[in-house]
């Protein structure tokens, strides 16, 4: 295969790769932006999605769609209960101070790591993939079911974006992210907000996750990738900057699938790290973000 | 607090050092080689705790200065059978490098920025420690044992797998650490890391240059880490990538968490009680991480100053 | 003999995105005076004094220091030439003590080369505290935690801090508010008795205190300086009265 065509395959990795990325670090990007806090334990809302849609592929018969659909509704919901529960036995009580909830979060991130090591394993277990169907291009074939991911992350994305810019929900959550007391003298019911942005970006999280895993499999560690990616992400796009978020998605995935394709998937995780340090140094509020 | 060391203080603290050494004739031969062990683990916590507890910044990166301790030492003994001295030396002087470097490029920022920078290096330290595994052997790791000639001193031979070797020269690091640690929290430098922790910008504001300090902080936080690195690589012989990995940089954290950020006694305490904890329980369960979890999140609620920290605040408040 | 201009500003100015904070002052302040710098709420004045001292840097124009241009020069590097800025809004290390607080303003003092940086003498930064302590009145809380203290002896701690880094311009952000009238008095007299070793730049809105202290007074409204003299002379110009109309006067 020539250039132009392997060109062309590396885009087509990077936007499906760019669109689920996108829908995790937007969920990172919302917390932050509206609590000010920074979840460790975000990939590991990931993971949870990709191991509950497994678990309900296998508990279900019948066909892998029936399972699937069922994973991608109930798992961001049990995800987000569990989100809540974090918030509410956790986060309310140490008043969401950024440094215990680095902390505190690490501690969820063991502690979710290790429940789902005793009740799930240690081996990465595949799922399959709810349609499987190939795209012919003149090239070579694609997979159809990462096409429909990409779709189905979009989807997600403009249902986040509609949530926040048109609802009475998302205006409290923007109000809360300007300011916190004026929005809570104006009556915004800030504690009540805080719970739900936080199980809203586990949700996202693990509605990538579940969408990912037929393309990977799950595996209890699998989190840790996702949370640095997204982490990268939400530097460069601004921590708090929703728009930046999703731009810097599609550069990351896109410059990533480029340059897994081309060259070594590690050395692209590896120049995208210190990259990202990089921009950190020189401005602290990510590319696009708010000066701190 | 007052500046000049008390007898109080010092004998404390002189104390623990005499109480580790009198311990290795009445220890069983487990606890033997895990005191080692956590001596050599301790010197790590103390490194980072100079940092988190006296400075105010929180990494999420140490590891990286635990492994170029561990790699300095270990590849310069498994490629050109360097010395326990010379290698030694060399992964003490990686790591103060790597501080250094790293300090240049990140202490400008702070807060969550700065986690995050120091998160972001320790990864791309790791993955290139994978990328280059010709070289680093990273992912099946090294045993440098076989290779590892005695050390040497005045005509007799110490050699390192012998475990009194290994206790004596964890405590001697451990050791001189230690009073390290004490030395700088009563200077001058000292008061002005505690001061940049309390309060950064009103110390600014006295004309300290806040930038340069918490650079020193740094760098003598990073080579305390890559000299405990060091050691563990000439104690334990096992050389491999996992020490890089983001475990290796929340163990520290946890360690000194645990038994009171801010204290000196505190990481060495943390790092003995946690070292344990996991022990026991991964005697118990495949799933032994759970109790750094249960502990991180309990210390958050309940504990936050955390052992030494509490003691300090609710009984002996002279301890440093 | 001829006044030695100490501080100047040329041509200064300030912008955030849009809010002209500070509009082409030209300040100039002899050595040895005490200047005051009076307006209304907004004027502007701790945006000026936060330029000389260093924690904003301007949007245009210079400050020169004894004759030297410092403009770019950081905080840190301004204070230990002499420029100390005491804090409107109390800004101390409240878990350590009085003591603590002043020590770490002496030992920038006397911290001289890398040797002193290891090893310097406690005994002479006991020495120095407890002179800065008692010049302003606290040597009774010198091992009380300075967050315990009440409001306005922690406005006299950012003093002592001040005067333990011996100045030779400091500028005090509303010192008075919060103190008794007693206590204004016998801060009255400390300015004065520091006054002979200092040059002081005060920023007050308790005019009293002005009148009582200020050699001349610069009047700030809105960013731009509308009238600059005597206190015989502010008092009877009329820009200054419309500034202030429906301000109180008197803190």
């Amino acid at each position: 295969m020539s250039l132009g065509p392997h060109l062309f395959l590396a885009l087509l990795e990077g936007t499906v790769a760019a669109l689920v990325l996108a829908l995790t670090a937007l969920g990172l990007s919302l917390v932050f932006g509206v609590m000010r806090i920074v979840n460790i334990a975000h990939g590991e809302f990931f993971m949870l999605g990709a191991v509950l849609a497994w678990w309900f592929g296998s508990v279900i018969g019948g066909s892998p769609l029936v399972g699937f659909l069922v994973a991608l509704i109930a798992g961001p919901l049990i995800v987000g209960a569990v989100a809540i529960a974090t918030d509410y036995l956790i986060l309310r009580r140490i008043d969401y101070d950024p440094e215990s909830t680095i902390v505190a979060t690490i501690g969820l991130l063991y502690i979710i790591q290790q429940v789902v090591l005793t009740f799930y394993g240690g081996d990465a277990k595949a799922v399959e993939a709810p349609i499987y169907f190939r795209v012919s291009f003149p090239w070579f074939g694609y997979s159809g079911y990462k096409l429909i991911v990409a779709g189905a992350s979009a989807l997600l994305l403009i249902g986040t974006w509609i949530l926040i810019s048109r609802t009475q929900m998302g205006l409290y959550m923007r109000a809360t992210q300007q300011d916190e007391e004026m929005a809570q003298a104006l009556g915004v019911p800030v504690r009540r907000v805080y719970a739900l942005v936080f199980a809203f970006g586990a949700m996202l999280a693990a509605a990538a996750g579940v969408l990912v895993v037929p393309i990977q499999q799950a595996h209890y560690l699998m989190g840790l990738e996702p949370l640095l990616l997204s982490f990268i992400v939400v530097i460069i796009g601004g921590l708090g900057n929703l728009r930046g978020t999703i731009v810097a998605a599609f550069v990351i995935g896109i410059s990533d699938g480029i340059i897994s394709v081309f060259f070594s998937p590690t050395l692209a995780k590896i120049l995208a790290t210190l990259l990202v340090a990089l921009v950190l140094v020189v401005r602290p509020g990510g590319l696009f973000g708010e000066e701190e | 607090m007052n500046r000049r060391i008390s007898g109080k203080v010092l004998a404390l603290h002189l104390g623990i050092i005499v109480l580790l050494l009198v311990a290795q004739f009445v220890l069983s031969p487990y606890h033997h080689t895990n005191v080692a062990r956590i001596m050599v683990f301790a010197t790590f916590a103390l490194g980072y705790n100079i940092l988190l507890g006296y400075t105010g910044l929180l990494s999420l990166g140490h590891a990286m200065f635990f492994a170029s301790g561990i790699y300095g030492a270990g590849l310069t003994v498994f490629y050109f059978q360097f010395g326990a001295i010379e290698a030694f030396a060399t992964g003490v002087l990686s790591s103060l490098v790597l501080g250094l470097v790293f300090g240049l490029i990140a202490i400008r920022t702070s807060g969550v920025s700065f986690l995050i920078v120091t998160l972001m290096f320790a990864q791309a330290a790791f993955l290139s420690i994978l990328y280059f595994n010709e070289i680093t052997l990273g992912d099946q790791g090294i045993v440098i044992s076989q290779v590892l000639q005695p050390f040497e001193l005045w005509g007799t031979e110490y050699p390192f797998s012998d475990p009194s070797v290994k206790y004596n020269a964890a405590l001697l690091l451990f050791g001189v650490t230690f009073i390290i640690c004490i030395a700088l929290v009563y200077s001058p430098v000292g008061r002005v890391l505690v001061a940049i922790r309390e309060n950064e910008a009103r110390t600014r504001m006295l004309g300290y240059n806040t930038y340069k300090y918490k650079l020193v902080s740094l760098v003598i936080s990073a080579t305390l880490s890559g000299a405990a690195g060091a050691m563990y690589a000439l104690l334990f012989s096992y050389i491999g990538s996992t020490f890089a990995s983001i475990q290796y940089s929340i163990f520290p954290l946890l360690w000194t968490l645990v038994g009171g950020m801010g204290t000196l006694i505190g990481p060495v305490l943390g790092t003995g009680l946690m070292f344990y904890l996991v022990d026991i329980s991964s005697g118990l369960t495949e799933s032994h991480l759970i109790v750094v979890g249960v502990v991180l999140v309990g210390l958050v609620l309940w504990f936050p100053k955390g052992v030494m920290g509490t003691i300090r605040e609710k009984w002996l408040t002279w301890l440093p | 003999m001829a006044a030695v201009t100490l501080l100047e500003t040329l041509d200064l100015s300030k912008n955030f995105e849009g809010l002209q904070a500070v509009q082409n002052v030209e300040l100039r302040i002899p050595t040895g005076e005490i200047r005051a710098v009076i307006g209304p709420n907004g004027a502007g004045k701790t945006s000026l004094v936060s330029l000389i001292s260093g924690r904003l840097r301007p949007t245009a124009g210079t400050v020169r220091f004894k004759g030297e241009d410092i403009s770019r020069l950081p905080a840190w590097d301004r204070v230990n030439r002499g420029i100390v800025y005491t804090f409107q809004v109390t800004s101390l290390y409240a878990n350590l003590t009085c003591y603590e607080n002043v020590a770490l303003a002496v030992q920038r003092r006397m911290m001289g080369g890398l040797l002193d940086r290891l090893i310097l003498g406690e005994n002479r930064i006991t020495q120095g505290t407890e002179l800065a302590l008692s010049q302003v009145g606290l040597t009774e809380d010198t091992h009380r935690r300075a967050g315990d203290l009440p409001y306005g002896h922690q406005r006299l701690l950012e003093v002592a801090m001040g005067l333990a880094l011996e100045p030779e311009l400091l500028i005090l952000d509303e010192p008075t508010q919060g103190l008794a009238l007693d206590e204004i008095t016998n801060f009255c007299e400390l300015i004065r008795a520091i006054s002979k070793r200092a040059t002081v730049l005060l920023i007050e809105h308790n005019m009293s205190v002005v009148l009582e202290l200020a050699e001349r007074i610069t009047v700030m409204d809105r960013g731009m300086v509308i009238a600059e003299g005597t206190p015989t002379e502010i008092e009877q110009n009329v820009d200054v009265q419309r500034a202030y109309l429906g301000t109180d006067a008197a803190a």
